[in-house]
């Protein structure tokens, strides 16, 4: 039972990572009609968003390890600290929180500068040149990252009251082994924050029902005389943002490196083609879902019966569901159809 | 998108293509490129002035800052070897014929390739260092599975390999080579080396929990973990695979924590490494008691660039390693300064592995006396040296593997700095780590390719 | 018509040729050695053979290494089991090939769009966790699938006594590495070609065309177009087949990485990069993406100072670091930039865009009233 329960933890942690990453992806699929494969590299560049502001803050001065004589060692000393000893320490402790402040601004505006650059330039564009522009753009984006920050993970604390584990099974009578990582209880809530918000912008604003509109039938909506093309870099940017915000807040979890982007890029399109082309609500339940299953594939006791199930569950559940459900969990028809 | 007729070639198109053909039929030369059966060996320099040597390193992907340091490591070793610079082990290594000279009097070059830690990657870039860049000798790579590849590639071309960074038993047990040398140390190693350490740190009556990257490398590594654990007396409570790069491990790690182990050995590296270990640490693994006992973590391969991504995670964590900057002999302190004073930071242990190899190639030939492949591979095997930082070392000739001693280091509570991550609990001697060459199988194969 | 096919004749003659003069005017280029030219050829015939799929039925295939992975798997068990001669391995590569693709492509086509798209991707994932993991035992994993002394080799060693060394891939004798293996691999790529442009020219190509446009107003007219798209992709995977096989054969190695999606992305880069739809396209995409993995991740600084050894050392220090950038360690950089460039002033990938430039220079020159000839444009 504890067992089971945590790994229904794992599954809707993973699931709200999926979800959030496939968010962007499927909002800027359904709605702009492009198949953006830099959209990983924009979850890689919010983490990175957090790794440039815990630098800026750690900005330091070195202090010669004297016991190094054969090169010159240094033990750094954040000026932060030495400045303003009381609020230094613990704004250095909560950098990963409070690089949100810089990742949405930043984001935005990538997003803008992108779509207005270069994305709007490939709406008309048929998708095998949006394919080639989006990959160039994300090893570009990756190289570059990689020139700065180096190839190797740079680790992020999560704040050190955040730092443990949440006695879980106590709370509601399991064993006292199942604990869970309060960060990742926070990444869990604050992905579901998110995914509300997006719901809410898009259900409940005129705004988001213009872009729903845009979803379903993008012509007509221009023929209504309405500025799709400004809705459409808000989309993009929005898209972006959000991509950036779970690249932040994913950091605690996973160290972020160059090369982050492209690992959760396929199955990020995976879990958007499942949940069904031009639907939000399907790419959600769809990570969550394939977060689940994957968490359940790993344990000792099915890999037993169904040895390397773990390795290709995602995969399988995945062409299931596209073989029995046509157009995946929730997709409409006519979007991405051919 | 198609256009039918878009090549509405003319007669005059007819006529060009007629010259190109007449091109071809003129240039005679390029069917001799490929002709080296007429010289006596591969690549062979004859009267040239300078030798090529080949460093085949992961540029791209991720291992590319391990890659970027055995480059650096070559290229001093490359002016060493050229009398270049303080000279660094030259002056250390024993016994050397080497002079600063170069080798055999030319002057030493070398080409560089990307591995992408890909066997197919690395195999055409080990070609192209072979059939274009006419180069002498192979080195570098940053994993098992490349230097595995490469190394039965240059066995059939007959172009010596050096390995860098590669720890499964494989690479001189069952995929053995007669062209290929390994000086780093092997899973099998890192086991014995642990036993004893462990045995001192936690005790008789453990119980431990393998996470097992799913890959040659793995399997060997928990092979010799699971083998040295249990002489020791400890039990093993389960032993799981884990996909290779499955980034989040929380699926993996929950149920550690209801399976009664009280130690959990985590057979990664790289990237696997750092986020299994970083999110083991976050599950607050560490600070649980299990049988009454604190539940520790264990890394048997230990490196310290790849250390640094897990931050504070391994802090007291135990592990072993192949060098490290931080020992004392004369050999280490001449190459940690030299590197130091070139690059500014200390030496990692696949440039130490790296440069060690060069040089070692580099004073088979002198002592050969040729470059002819054979000879030099016969004055490498059972070559006993010292002075290159792991005290005295054989290369055995049966397996071709180095037996040194092995370091056994524990991540550092207080670092006083960014480098100082790993401290040396204890040197293991190498009487403990050696092993009889034929457990492993493998066929080294014919001197002559 | 018959200018059309007298066209392609001419188009023949003249790919044939250049791809058998690869060695000469690769040479100037620094791309002149075998390892080299066998991958342009074994890509080309991979890329041309994607574009059957993706160029004629606009179906995206993102799971095409899955074919080339398991021909090269075939063709190494063929050399472990029976022989070393190629030509075994060649059909043993093509024909597991193509009984995946038959699988794969039977349960795939159910879809289409990007439905289809991820499908593929799915099953060459599957395909390639598999291989490094699981079936090791089939596969040697991570390591690759190699040759080994001990193989049973049951047909070879009926004739002739095992040497002391591992024997080497064969023609009947002649050694499938260096040269040779290159021009083994080019008549196939010149055979691949013809059979493709026949593809393209024939009623079963037109068919397919038909499909790409409008496959609802085919199916209106009472046609059931699966199997024409089934067998489209078995060709296909066939062509990936024969790919793979011919990388076992110039090099008897087979790893698992072959079967990864970059793998699969690569090839589908390979055809946009050059041009989808268009004959020559996929395959001068293969060369250039083949030519920066192998060329630029060569240079290294060192090299890079010989290079501009003739200017200043000042500028040497400024111009090296700065175009160190772009090479060695940070050729994708190059890549990526590459693939914005030409999409963004080719649109339609790099034949469809010098196409479209001739043509524009050429509307100018008429403009103009300069004489018009009836000459394409070169290079094909």
């Amino acid at each position: 039972m504890d067992a089971v329960f945590l790994q229904i933890l794992n599954g809707l942690d993973k699931g709200a990572a999926y979800a959030l990453i496939a968010l962007g992806l499927t909002l800027v699929f359904g709605t702009l009609g492009i198949v953006n494969f830099a959209h990983g590299a924009l979850f890689m560049l919010g983490a990175f968003c957090a790794v440039t502001f815990n630098k800026m803050l750690l900005i330091s001065t070195k202090i010669l390890d004297p016991t190094v004589t054969l090169f010159k060692a240094y033990k750094e000393k954040p000026y932060l600290e030495i400045w303003f000893p009381d609020v230094g320490p613990v704004l250095v402790d909560y950098s990963v929180p409070l690089s949100i402040l810089l990742a949405i601004p930043v984001m935005l505006l990538i997003g803008f500068i992108l779509e207005r650059g270069l994305i709007k330039h490939f709406y008309s564009r048929p998708h095998a040149d949006q394919i080639l522009v989006t990959f160039g753009l994300a090893i570009v984006i990756q190289e570059l990252i990689k020139a700065v920050f180096g190839a190797n993970p740079i680790p992020q604390g999560a704040p050190d009251i955040l730092a443990g584990s949440a006695a879980v099974g106590s709370w509601i009578g399991l064993g006292e082994n199942v604990v869970y990582p309060w960060w990742r209880l926070i990444y869990l809530s604050f992905s579901g924050i998110i995914i509300f918000g997006v719901f809410a912008f898009l259900q409940f604003t005129t705004y988001g029902m213009v872009v729903r509109a845009g979803m379903r039938d993008r012509e007509t909506v221009g023929l209504l005389g309405i500025n799709i093309q400004k809705r459409f870099t808000i989309v993009f940017s929005l898209a972006t943002a959000v991509a950036g915000l779970a690249g932040v807040m994913y950091t605690p979890i996973l160290p972020p490196d160059y090369h982050m982007g492209m690992d959760f890029l396929v199955l990020s399109f995976v879990v958007v083609v499942v949940g069904g082309m031009g639907s939000l609500g399907g790419a959600v339940l769809a990570g969550f879902l394939l977060g689940i299953v994957q968490s359940f594939a790993s344990m000792t006791e099915v890999k037993a019966i169904l040895p390397g199930i773990d390795q290709i569950i995602i995969y399988l559940v995945a062409v299931i569901i596209l073989l029995v459900l046509p157009r995946g969990l929730m997709g409409r028809a006519g979007v991405m159809d051919d | 998108m198609t256009n039918e007729n878009k090549f509405n070639f003319s007669r005059r198109g007819m006529l060009k293509a007629g010259a190109a053909g007449g091109l071809l039929a003129a240039t005679p030369s390029f069917f001799m490129r490929d002709a080296w059966a007429a010289s006596d060996f591969r690549n062979n320099p004859g009267n040239a002035s300078e030798i090529k040597l080949g460093f085949n390193v992961p540029q791209t992907g991720p291992y590319s800052e391990e890659g970027k340091d055995e480059l650096r490591a070559f290229k001093l070793a490359v002016k060493h070897l050229n009398g270049e610079g303080d000279g660094g082990m030259l002056n250390t290594f024993k016994p050397s014929v080497l002079k600063g000279n170069g080798v055999l009097g030319k002057k030493v070059g070398f080409a560089t390739g990307d591995t992408q830690t890909k066997s197919d990657a690395a195999r055409a870039s080990a070609k192209r260092l072979i059939e274009k860049e006419n180069v002498l000798m192979i080195s570098g790579g940053s994993s098992s599975g490349v230097a595995v590849a490469v190394q039965s590639l240059c066995q059939e071309q007959g172009v010596v390999f050096m390995a860098g960074l590669t720890h499964s038993n494989d690479t001189t047990g069952k995929d053995k080579r007669r062209y290929g040398f390994r000086h780093f140390f092997n899973a099998y190693m890192s086991g014995r080396a642990l036993g004893p350490v462990l045995e001192k740190e936690y005790g008789k009556e453990r119980k431990a929990y393998h996470l097992t990257a799913d890959y040659t490398w793995g399997w060997t590594q928990e092979e010799s973990m699971k083998a040295t654990t249990e002489e020791l007396g400890w039990q093993t409570t389960a032993t799981v695979r884990t996909p290779v790069g499955a980034g989040d491990f929380s699926q993996y790690i929950t149920p550690v924590l209801n399976s009664g182990a009280d130690v959990l050995i985590l057979n990664h590296y790289g990237k696997d490494m750092i986020n299994s270990l970083s999110q083991a640490v976050q599950f607050g693994l560490r600070d649980k008691q299990v049988n009454g006992k604190n539940f520790e973590i264990v890394v048997p391969l230990f490196s310290r660039l790849m250390a640094q991504g897990a931050g504070d995670a391994i802090k007291g964590i135990l592990g072993t390693t192949n060098w490290n900057w931080k020992l004392q002999d004369e050999g280490s302190q001449a190459f940690v300064k030299s590197f130091g004073a070139e690059y500014g930071a200390p030496p990692s242990m696949a440039a130490h592995t790296c440069y060690v190899q060069t040089l070692l190639y580099a004073n088979a030939c002198e002592m050969a006396g040729t470059f002819y492949p054979p000879e030099v591979i016969k004055s490498l095997e059972g070559f006993k040296f010292d002075g290159m930082g792991n005290g005295a070392t054989e290369y055995r000739a049966e397996d071709h593997q180095c037996f040194k001693d092995v370091l056994v280091v524990r991540g550092n509570e207080n670092p006083s700095s960014q480098f100082d991550l790993l401290n040396v609990v204890e040197t293991t001697p190498r009487s403990q780590v050696e092993y009889d060459w034929k457990i492993f199988g493998g066929e080294l194969g014919p001197y002559k390719a | 018509m018959k200018i059309g096919t007298m066209n392609d004749l001419t188009r023949f003659l003249i790919f044939a040729v250049v791809i058998l003069a690869m060695p000469v005017w690769l040479d100037p280029l620094g791309g002149n050695y075998p390892d080299l030219l066998q991958k342009f050829a074994i890509y080309g015939i991979f890329a041309i053979g994607f574009n059957i799929l993706f160029g004629l039925t606009g179906y995206l295939s993102f799971g095409h290494a899955a074919f080339l992975g398991v021909g090269s798997y075939a063709a190494v068990w063929s050399f472990k089991l029976f022989t070393m001669n190629a030509i075994p391995a060649l059909m043993f590569g093509v024909l597991f090939a193509g009984a995946l693709a038959l699988i794969i492509g039977f349960l795939s086509l159910r879809r289409s769009g990007i439905y289809f798209s991820i499908l593929t991707l799915a099953f060459a994932q599957m395909s390639y966790n598999l291989a490094y993991s699981v079936l090791t035992p089939i596969t040697n994993g991570e390591t690759g699938l190699q040759l080994a002394q001990s193989d049973p080799r049951v047909i070879d060693n009926m004739f002739v006594e095992a040497s002391a060394g591992l024997p080497s891939t064969n023609l009947f004798g002649l050694t499938m590495s260096g040269y040779p293996g290159f021009y083994f691999c080019a008549a196939l790529l010149i055979l691949g070609f013809f059979i493709s442009m026949r593809i393209f020219r024939s009623p079963f190509g037109l068919m397919l065309k038909g499909i790409k446009s409008n496959q609802n107003r085919m199916m209106y007219t009472g046609l059931n177009t699966r199997p024409y798209m089934l067998t489209a992709f078995v060709i296909s995977g066939m062509y990936a087949g024969l790919a793979g096989s011919l990388l076992a054969i110039t090099d008897p190695l087979a790893g698992a990485e072959r079967m990864q999606w970059t793998a699969s992305g690569e090839v589908v880069l390979m055809t946009i990069l050059g041009g989808v739809g268009t004959l020559v396209g996929p395959m001068i995409g293969a060369g250039l993406i083949k030519y920066f993995e192998n060329i630029f991740s060569a240079f290294n600084d060192t090299v890079l100072a010989e290079m501009f050894s003739y200017l200043p050392d000042a500028l040497v220090e400024l111009v090296v670091p700065v175009v160190g950038l772009f090479v060695g360690s940070g050729w994708h950089l190059t890549l990526g930039l590459l693939f914005v460039v030409v999409v963004i002033f080719l649109p339609g990938g790099i034949v469809e865009g010098v196409d479209k430039l001739v043509k524009f220079i050429r509307n100018r020159e008429k403009n103009v009233g300069g004489k018009v000839t009836p000459q394409d444009q070169p290079g094909e």
